[in-house]
């Protein structure tokens, strides 16, 4: 068990390389109480939508009930305060779910900016979560309403559609999202009711899967992560996630920034690294170099046990992130070759 | 937890098996591949490195960590394990057998024999 942003959370239950396994095979459950729910809601028709078109990158006007959004929150240099995904209920508020690292952040920058007649309630100490992934998701979903009693039990929306299936118990939403590339749910209510839905998924045959696993799984799929990819000094140009920005709206926190950054370039920008012969697991802060020149770091690495060898993204001098770029990097004194890929590495 | 009778062992967890001969194959104990968890890559010395007792010699290193192995005595390193490049797991699996990491041709015998034997080293890990 190791701290992560100030939560108790388990690396791995049976081992990383199995768990990981086990979710592109069949399927695995992560527990995901830590991160952040953030409701945005108006009684004015419309309010809540245009307050957030005007604060989030994403095009939020085109954003329909029932579905989500993989969306950024910036500061106004244009550097990551936080990413997330935005979902629009059908009552037309907003369900967003944020970095656990990041909850106070996001509330704050979000209440300096919303006007006084949207409201934003912070329900993160509230709800716990569960991320179920892998091929068997949808089938696990039937399987844990039927144990659950449900005799008709409805299926999984589309891919980041958004279920809001009151209970009883109070609220509960399930969305068609994940963070490892394969097909999955995310499932949301109040943390004592909790227990039974890890319970019964794992009963229905889900493989529990610890932060290691989660950590590799994004990785190979060249997924960004709040603190090492993404920072309030970086930009979603440099880092590749210009589709999550709109640049038609006129007006978004550090729209300026990221203009000037299209037009003139940037000077460094994340790439997709794998090794290329036998080394040593790559690791964050790692060297990247050319010719004995150093060129880049490592943000995040690991051991992919779908390739079976090492992968890192890097912070990398702009030129130097082409793919195919032969480079080498420089562990305990010593040089590894290794190639930037195409992303996704699997 | 295994630690055999006829070996010496270091506080830093390295064993030492006198081959005869003046050459000794030193590995890492079972205590310290439980605590290490599987390896996936180990780095060893070069044959004819000279080294000084306490000298990092090597690197063993899991998903978890890498960790520093010390020569546990003077000499000269003789030959280092090969197979250890293709499968590092085999320090997990057999770390007194075919998980040696080198071997030495020690410069001072009276060192091997004044490194903790089993029942001491068996005390140090209880600690």
């Amino acid at each position: 068990m190791v701290d992560f942003a100030g939560w108790n959370l388990p690396v791995q239950y049976a081992g990383i390389k199995d768990e990981a396994l086990a979710v592109r095979s069949g399927g695995a459950v992560f527990d995901i109480s830590h991160m952040g729910q953030l409701f945005v809601s108006s009684s004015i028709e419309g309010a809540a939508e245009a307050a957030l078109d005007r604060i989030l990158t994403s095009s939020v006007s085109s954003l329909k009930a029932g579905f989500g959004q993989y969306s950024l929150l910036l500061n106004d240099n244009g550097g990551f305060v936080d990413d997330l995904i935005a979902y629009r209920l059908q009552d037309d508020s907003y369900f967003l779910v944020v970095n656990a690292s990041r909850i106070s952040e996001d509330e704050a920058w979000l209440r300096a900016q919303l006007p006084d007649d949207v409201t934003l309630e912070n329900s993160s100490e509230e709800f716990g979560a569960i991320a179920v992934q892998g091929p068997k998701s949808a089938k696990w979903f039937e399987a844990v309403q039927r144990a659950d009693g449900e005799s008709s039990p409805v299926p999984l929306p589309d891919r980041y559609g958004i279920l809001d299936l009151p209970r009883s118990t109070g609220r509960f939403l399930v969305c068609r999202t994940g963070y490892t590339g394969e097909d999955g749910f995310e499932l949301f209510c109040t943390s004592e009711f909790l227990g039974p839905w890890w319970d019964a998924v794992i009963d229905a045959g889900a493989t529990p899967a610890g932060l290691g696993a989660r950590d590799i799984l994004r990785l190979e799929k060249c997924m960004s992560l709040y603190g090492s990819e993404l920072t309030e000094d970086r930009s979603p140009i440099q880092c590749g996630l210009k589709f999550a920005v709109d640049m038609t709206k006129p007006e978004f926190p550090g729209r300026s920034v990221l203009a000037q950054q299209i037009e003139h370039g940037v000077d460094h920008r994340l790439a997709c690294v794998k090794q290329t012969g036998k080394a040593p697991p790559p690791r964050p802060g790692y060297e990247i170099l050319q010719d004995d020149r150093v060129v880049g770091t490592i943000t995040s690495g690991g051991l992919s046990p779908t390739l079976e060898c090492g992968i890192a993204l890097v912070w990398i001098e702009n030129g130097y992130h082409k793919v195919g770029t032969e480079l080498m990097m420089g562990i305990r004194g010593k040089q590894y070759p290794c190639q930037v890929v195409k992303k996704p590495f699997v | 937890m295994s630690v055999p009778e006829n070996l010496r062992y270091s506080e830093s967890h390295e064993w030492v098996l006198d081959d005869g001969d003046g050459i000794v194959t030193v590995g890492i104990t079972d205590f310290a591949q439980e605590k290490m968890t599987e390896l996936v890559f180990v780095e060893l010395p070069d044959a004819d490195t000279e080294i000084a007792a306490g000298d990092e010699l090597a690197v063993v290193e899991s998903v978890k960590s890498a960790s520093d192995i010390y020569a546990p005595v003077s000499g000269v390193v003789v030959e280092s394990n090969a197979a250890l490049e293709d499968d590092p797991t085999l320090v997990n699996s057999a770390p007194y057998a075919d998980g040696w990491l080198f071997k030495i041709r020690v410069s001072d015998a009276a060192a091997v024999e004044s490194m903790m034997d089993a029942a001491a080293y068996g005390n140090h890990i209880s600690e």
